[in-house]
């Protein structure tokens, strides 16, 4: 190898964008939605209208979130969804009930999907004890085991093993469930990705392993942090893999549908890059300077919501007026759930002590 | 001196061992193109190039490793954490390889590395995010741990561990880095590894702490004084080589002693520090040492929780109050 010049020398890609002349920089290539119409797709009218709710939902409950943070209500991280919801309402959709779901921090469109209600959730962003953790997980920490919603963890990548391990009891217990893992496209670095795959595998693991790539882990543009294309790390462990458009609802069902039946059936993991974009900063204080407005505007014209909203006009399955009733209704909840989230209590001093151990009186080291 | 702010302190100290020596390079997650995720390294990717600032992808063992590597092989690596709560991915390479090495090759390999980031909580940020993690650390052989309070012993220190030829874990915390300090001016302002500090001089008790904690005992201090409680406060900067000396010359003299430290309470700082002083001390102490810890318990989101977990100058004062028999 000829010898570079000092000055030559890097290490990490640099620079923003796709250092392409004049060129708007791509977060992530989106590919084409499906083509299919919600009845080939096997959805009623009334799952449709299900689901705008719930994407809807999930934006609203997180811009509220946004003000209640900025207003000081809460502290701690705050990551949000926001652009991203289509991927998790898709999936709930598509999966049974109780197949097990988990995630990283960025969990609170999966936890409202999951049933977690927005009283519940808005409580726990405040940390009240109301809330669906009674306050001691707080934003990154959403959970609700008895919908098989196994939470939003905080390690980036310390999930994907349990994901696997989710599965592992399923195939233990033959009851017929899968696990789903979502994770972001910064998890993917992480030795704890490439354990588990090989093992899912090895051992045959009815395990759905989805990488939410969003273009971006923290500041670092994917292409600035990993290699190759994210699907192919499928490859290296022999799993079965798919890109799917995170911007489409109808795709990520249609892909989870198709998915997860294979899974259940075969009892193998499958590995899917679903391509999204996050509309938000990482969290609440990210100044941004590694994009740019005209990248995040091609994004929103792809908007998930808004898709499906034209979708439902154009289909003639609602009329303007009927949307607008939905999205009243769900303002109105969301505006509750503030409420709610803002008169509960604190938890109370001695739960400190609670939920260490399964113990009445456990041992404390003094 | 200059009044300089906590991370910026941590970035001359960086800056100009960079400036010193072509082997120190600075690596870890969002370090270079994003300045830093709290900004402690902001302007070296532009003075110092894509070569010698080099931004990770999030595989803390890999990096901690490559680290190692480089190391072993001439280079003088700092790795940058985005916190010690994250180090523990990269504990391997830490434990069983960066304190290890040297020693099972019989001294054929040297290992001048710096591993730092913030350690500890930083506010609500759940049980994963706010643990202290310079007490375990401090437990292997073969590792130095420094957990600094002010930007003044961050700058020397962080000097002396980066020209230090044995792997140094040097800690900061999140909610210090904007904190202002008086900076000694001194060219090349370098503190000794393993010298604390007697932060504030007192006749009645010795309280030792570090960090963050530091901070916590110094408004301790203050209360205390208006009830007529002379406090000495040693901050022994270094948790690892440890100053013992500093502190059983203070216990002499007080006859009394309260440790804070920011880690649970089984086997940490505290723990050691108290076995010590009843080794070294034990005919001077006029009341058994106290400590004041974190309790045997994750931490808590909720904000009360949360305030109730943490140590507090409530706590201190108590724990003074009790030694000195006040109550
Ligand atoms: C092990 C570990 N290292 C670093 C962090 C800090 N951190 C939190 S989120 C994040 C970026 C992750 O990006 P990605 O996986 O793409 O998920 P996204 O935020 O885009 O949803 C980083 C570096 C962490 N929480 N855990
Ligand atoms: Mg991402």
């Amino acid at each position: 190898m000829a010898k570079k010049k000092k000055d030559d020398i890097n290490f990490a890609p640099r620079g923003i964008g796709d250092e392409k002349d004049g060129a708007v920089q791509k977060g992530v290539d989106l590919p084409n939605p499906t083509k299919k119409k919600h009845k080939s797709l096997g959805l009623s009218e009334d799952d449709l209208k299900a689901m705008y709710e719930q994407m809807y939902l999930q934006r609203r409950f997180e811009e509220r979130a946004m003000q209640q943070y900025q207003k000081g209500k809460f502290g701690g991280f705050l990551h949000l969804y926001i652009g991203q919801e289509a991927i998790s309402t898709g999936t709930v959709f598509a999966l049974n009930d109780d197949d097990d779901i988990i995630t990283a921090y960025r969990d609170h469109g999966w936890g409202l999907c999951r049933g977690i209600t927005a009283n519940e959730g808005m409580a726990e962003l405040f940390g009240k004890k109301t809330g669906c953790s009674k306050g001691k997980g707080g934003s990154m920490h959403f959970a609700k085991t008895e919908n098989h919603f196994w939470g939003g963890y905080g390690i980036v990548g310390g999930h994907i093993p349990i994901g696997g391990g989710l599965a592992f009891a399923n195939k233990y217990n033959q009851n017929g469930r899968i696990s789903a893992t979502f994770f972001g496209d910064g998890a993917v670095d992480q030795g704890a990705l490439h354990e588990t795959f090989n093992i899912a595998n090895l051992w045959k693991l009815p395990a759905i392993f989805a990488v939410e790539n969003n273009g971006y882990s923290m500041g670092t543009a994917a292409r600035r942090h990993t290699v190759t294309e994210i699907v192919d790390r499928a490859k290296a462990y022999g799993m079965k893999s798919k890109v799917v458009n995170g911007m489409d609802v109808f795709s990520v069902y249609e892909a989870m549908k198709e998915v997860s039946k294979e899974v259940r059936e075969s009892s193998e993991p499958y590995f899917l890059e679903i391509r999204t974009y996050r509309y938000r900063g990482h969290s609440m204080s990210d100044p941004q300077k590694y994009r740019t407005k005209e990248e995040l505007e091609t994004y929103q014209k792809n908007d998930p919501i808004e898709r499906l909203k034209s979708y439902l006009l154009d289909e003639k399955i609602l009329k303007e007026d009927e949307i607008q009733e939905i999205e009243e209704k769900v303002e109105q909840e969301v505006l509750d759930a503030v409420e709610f989230a803002d008169n509960s209590d604190f938890p109370d001093e001695e739960a400190l002590y609670d939920d260490m151990f399964t113990e009445d009186e456990p041992y404390f080291h003094n | 001196m200059a009044e300089l702010q906590f991370r910026e302190a941590i970035r001359e100290a960086i800056d100009e061992e960079m400036a010193r020596e072509e082997k120190v390079f600075i690596m870890g997650e969002e370090v270079a193109e994003y300045n830093g995720a709290y900004k402690a390294t902001e302007g070296l990717l532009d003075k110092y190039g894509y070569k010698r600032v080099i931004d990770t992808p999030i595989s803390e063992l890999g990096f901690a490793g490559i680290g190692v590597g480089a190391a072993m092989n001439g280079l003088r690596p700092i790795v940058e954490f985005m916190t010690f709560n994250f180090a523990v991915l990269a504990a391997d390479q830490i434990i069983n390889h960066a304190s290890k090495a040297g020693y099972m090759t019989g001294g054929q390999i040297s290992m001048p590395i710096v591993f730092r980031g913030p350690n500890a909580s930083a506010g609500q940020l759940g049980a994963t995010h706010s643990v202290a993690y310079d007490s375990m650390y401090a437990h292997f052989p073969g590792l130095k741990v420094i957990y600094t309070s002010e930007p003044d012993d961050a700058k020397g220190l962080l000097k002396s561990a980066i020209r230090d030829d044995n792997p140094v874990l040097f800690m900061e915390s999140e909610q210090m880095y904007g904190m202002k300090g008086e900076v000694s001016e001194e060219e090349d302002y370098i503190i000794p590894i393993g010298k604390g500090k007697i932060k504030r001089e007192g006749s009645d008790v010795t309280v030792v702490a570090h960090g963050k904690m530091y901070h916590v005992a110094k408004q301790a201090a203050a209360q205390l004084e208006k009830d007529g409680v002379d406090v000495e406060i040693i901050d022994p900067r270094t948790v690892k080589p440890l100053d013992l000396p500093l502190i059983v010359e203070s216990i002499k003299k007080t006859n009394r002693c309260v440790v804070v430290d920011e880690a649970h309470p089984f086997a940490g700082f505290a723990a050691e520090i108290g076995f010590l002083i009843q080794r070294e001390a034990f005919d001077y102490l006029d009341a058994p040492v106290q400590r004041v810890t974190l309790p045997d318990v994750n931490a808590p989101f909720a904000k009360n929780l949360f305030d109730a977990w943490l140590p507090d100058a409530k706590q201190v004062i108590d724990a003074v109050n009790q030694v000195t028999y006040r109550n």
